[in-house]
């Protein structure tokens, strides 16, 4: 069986939803963070399938986009998790309720 | 010319806002003063221009300013100095400015001083609108703005219930008959497309018949209202709770008489429908008789005066509704003079007798009260129509129209109303000022009134006394601008019989008056004699039963209904749904705002759920677009377009 554009969007769709399921799940901000890149991950693997599919070479050149933004977010984003860390001395995801409406 | 229109215009107005200046205030002399001194400016200011009206025949007209424009509809607000309207002007001013002086004495001890002259200056300045007013919006203006006035004035006093209930019955009714006026004005815009009088009545001639009957019936509503006429007339003798100078100027003097002026202006329209005409007469004549019998038995001073006022109202309207605007307008005059005398002289009695109203519990008040015992029985002599004071002359001119015009019945009716008149005029004074000193029973100690209430109602007397001697010179200025009708009796025998008759049926009157009632056997009436046991009595005591029935079948039913509407359509549709929107919205924001409970995991559950609903939206319309042909015909099917 050849390996066609359907299997790649149905591996993005199963991925991106272990990332959803993470992103609600999960307590622990490090693994949010996972979560986050499964769920980015998941769309480039979309991006890349559909691209080749085509031949049009602009959905590859956006996950390139996608994973370099990502790669900053995660970067910004640990930066604030260790603060958080040193403050609290936990990355709890349910201590951080101080934006409370 | 124009500048003293305006004068005579504003004075009562800036006078007004005077005093209002002091409303809240203690007395002060000044705010009682200003406006009466403004008001005699205007009073001068009148009488310039009348004697230029009269010297040079013509009439003054300013445009003061366009009140609207739009597409069509134009109503500039404009003023109209012309015999008729000089001749209104004159006596709102004179009346007013006495009753000022005069309500400087009897409003003395009263702490709200100021706020009665504000609102009684801001009378005459709505009045003299009324009366300027040279189209119907204008009229209107005044017509409401007096009603508004009335209404302040009659509930005065508004700490007794009695006078807020006066006041707001006065205001209601008036309510009623104005919606009619309103119609009627609409209508005269509708088909002749003018408010000003000249042009409103110009195009009437080539209007239809039924038309002209309809705005003439409408615009007399409105005039039945203010005047008090039946069944409309039972404001008039309640609206006695206000101040007695209240009463002398609005609802003896001015105010009432509105209603004929109103059919004295509109005179060419009522000259092209003399049915509505005879009709008006006919209430006239009915409601002379039926206010003077209602005054034969009263025991209130100023209801009977004002009975009085009603009945002689009534007889204005037979002139007017015969034709004879100038002889109706001659007894407004007429009737305002002695009439504003009777009721001030009614006050100071009042004043004298610590507000007891009921004439039985007087007596023999001429010794304590010279001046106003000499003014009441020349005004009540005037009242009556003896010669030669101004009623013969106004009262029995209208008996002659009703006779020459020959309507016997109207002029039978009004004939026997004038005995009644005679008869209950000095049943008042035969009680008040003759007899035993009844009110020494009651331990009361009358005094006189200040010296400088008695000069001042003095020009009265002296109009009351002569105005009758006025009546040529009248007739010829009046007629530039009303019918000139002269009514004469044919046969010179016939009109000698006629006055000597009527003269004599009048003095019989007072005579029987006099001797019923000035003896000092007459008792203070404790419900048991034998005349107050009769029906004619009970019938005429209570006023017909007319208030009775009006609180029965109107008031009564009218709240049983708003009660029903407030607790079944207010309280369960309108006021629920009001409060179900807001309880749904108070009720959503309680339930949601746990979504905000700052846990950042539950945002992010919340924010995957927009997630879900917004892709599969997406997918929905997708699916829709993709198979739109398929719907279309699908719904077609269903037989939607």
């Amino acid at each position: 069986m050849e390996i066609g554009l359907n299997h790649y969007l149905v591996l993005s769709t199963i991925l991106f939803a272990i990332g959803l399921v993470g992103v609600m799940r999960r307590k622990n901000l490090l693994m949010l963070f996972f979560a986050t890149e499964i769920l980015l991950n998941a769309v480039n693997i979309a991006f890349a399938a559909i691209s080749h599919y085509y031949g049009d070479l602009t959905g590859q050149m956006f996950a390139f986009f996608v994973i370099a933004i990502a790669a900053s977010e995660v970067a910004v984003g640990l930066g604030l998790l260790i603060v958080w860390h040193k403050r609290h001395n936990n990355i709890d995801l349910d201590q951080m309720s101080t934006m409370r409406g | 010319m124009e500048l003293l229109l305006y004068v005579a215009l504003f004075s009562p107005l800036v006078g007004s806002l005077f005093a209002s200046l002091f409303g809240a205030s203690k007395k002060n002399i000044i705010a009682g003063i200003v406006p009466s001194l403004l008001l005699f400016t205007s009073l001068v200011a009148s009488s310039i221009l009348l004697a230029f009206v009269l010297s040079t025949g013509q009439h003054v007209k300013v445009e003061m300013m366009t009140w609207m424009a739009t597409g069509d509809l134009y109503i500039p607000f404009g003023f109209l100095v012309d015999q008729v309207s000089v001749t209104m002007m004159m006596v709102v001013t004179i009346v007013s400015t006495i009753v000022h002086v005069y309500s400087i004495g009897y409003m003395d001890h009263d702490k709200s001083f100021n706020r009665f002259f504000a609102w009684l200056s801001a009378f005459v300045f709505s009045m003299m609108v009324l009366v300027m007013s040279d189209n119907f919006a204008g009229l209107f203006i005044g017509w409401e703005g007096v009603g508004l006035c009335s209404w302040a004035l009659i509930g005065f006093w508004y700490h007794k219930e009695s006078a807020t209930w006066a006041a707001n019955e006065a205001f209601i009714m008036n309510r009623i008959a104005d919606l009619g006026m309103l119609i009627g004005i609409f209508l005269v815009y509708w088909n002749t497309g003018a408010l000003q009088y000249a042009e409103a009545f110009a195009a009437m001639p080539g209007l239809e018949h039924a038309t002209l009957v309809w705005m003439g019936i409408f615009l007399f509503i409105g005039a039945m209202g203010k005047s008090a006429q039946f069944p409309l007339h039972t404001w008039l003798a309640d609206a006695m709770e206000g101040p007695t100078p209240v009463s002398a100027l609005i609802h003896a003097a001015t105010m009432v008489t509105a209603g004929v002026y109103l059919v004295v202006r509109a005179n060419p329209l009522y000259d092209l429908i003399p049915s509505v005409g005879i009709f008006i007469a006919s209430l006239g004549a009915f409601v002379a008789l039926f206010a003077a019998s209602m005054a034969l038995v009263n025991r209130d001073m100023k209801r009977i005066i004002a009975y009085s006022t009603l009945s002689q109202l009534g007889y204005m309207f037979v002139a007017a509704g015969l034709g004879a605007y100038w002889v109706a307008l001659f007894h407004l005059m007429a009737h305002a003079f002695f009439k504003a005398l009777l009721f001030l002289g009614a006050g100071n009695v009042m004043h004298a007798m610590h507000d007891e109203l009921d004439p039985f519990k007087m007596g023999g008040l001429k010794k304590v009260m010279k001046g106003t015992f000499i003014m009441m029985t020349l005004a009540s002599v005037a009242l009556a129509g003896i010669f030669p004071f101004a009623g013969f002359f106004s009262k029995d001119l209208i008996l002659e129209v009703g006779f020459v015009e020959h309507h016997y019945i109207i002029y039978s009716v009004l004939l026997f109303t004038a005995g009644l008149t005679a008869f209950y005029s000095f049943r008042l004074v035969a009680l008040i000022f003759h007899g035993e000193e009844r009110y020494k029973i009651f331990g009361v100690h009358p005094h006189e009134a200040y010296k400088f209430m008695l000069i001042a109602m003095s020009p009265l007397l002296l109009l009351a006394v002569t105005a009758g001697a006025l009546k040529m010179t009248y007739f010829e200025m009046v007629t530039a601008v009303l019918p000139a009708t002269e009514y004469h009796v044919h046969s010179a025998a016939t009109y000698w019989i006629m006055t000597i008759g009527t003269q004599l049926f009048v003095i019989a009157a007072i005579a029987f008056a006099y001797k019923k009632y000035a003896n000092s056997s007459v008792k203070v009436p404790d419900g048991t004699s034998a005349i107050e046991n009769r029906l004619c009595y009970k019938v005429l005591w209570n006023q017909y039963y007319i208030p009775y029935f009006y609180e029965e079948y109107f008031v009564k039913p009218y709240r049983e209904l708003s009660s029903v509407f407030w607790r079944y359509v207010d309280m369960k549709v309108v006021d629920a749904t009001v409060d179900g929107i807001a309880n749904i919205l108070y009720t959503t924001g309680e339930k949601t705002r746990v979504m905000q409970n700052g846990n950042l995991s539950t945002m992010l559950r919340w924010m995957v759920v927009g997630l879900v609903v917004l892709l599969s939206l997406a997918v929905v319309f997708g699916l829709a677009v993709r198979h739109s042909d398929e719907i279309s015909l699908f719904l077609s099917g269903l037989g939607v377009k």
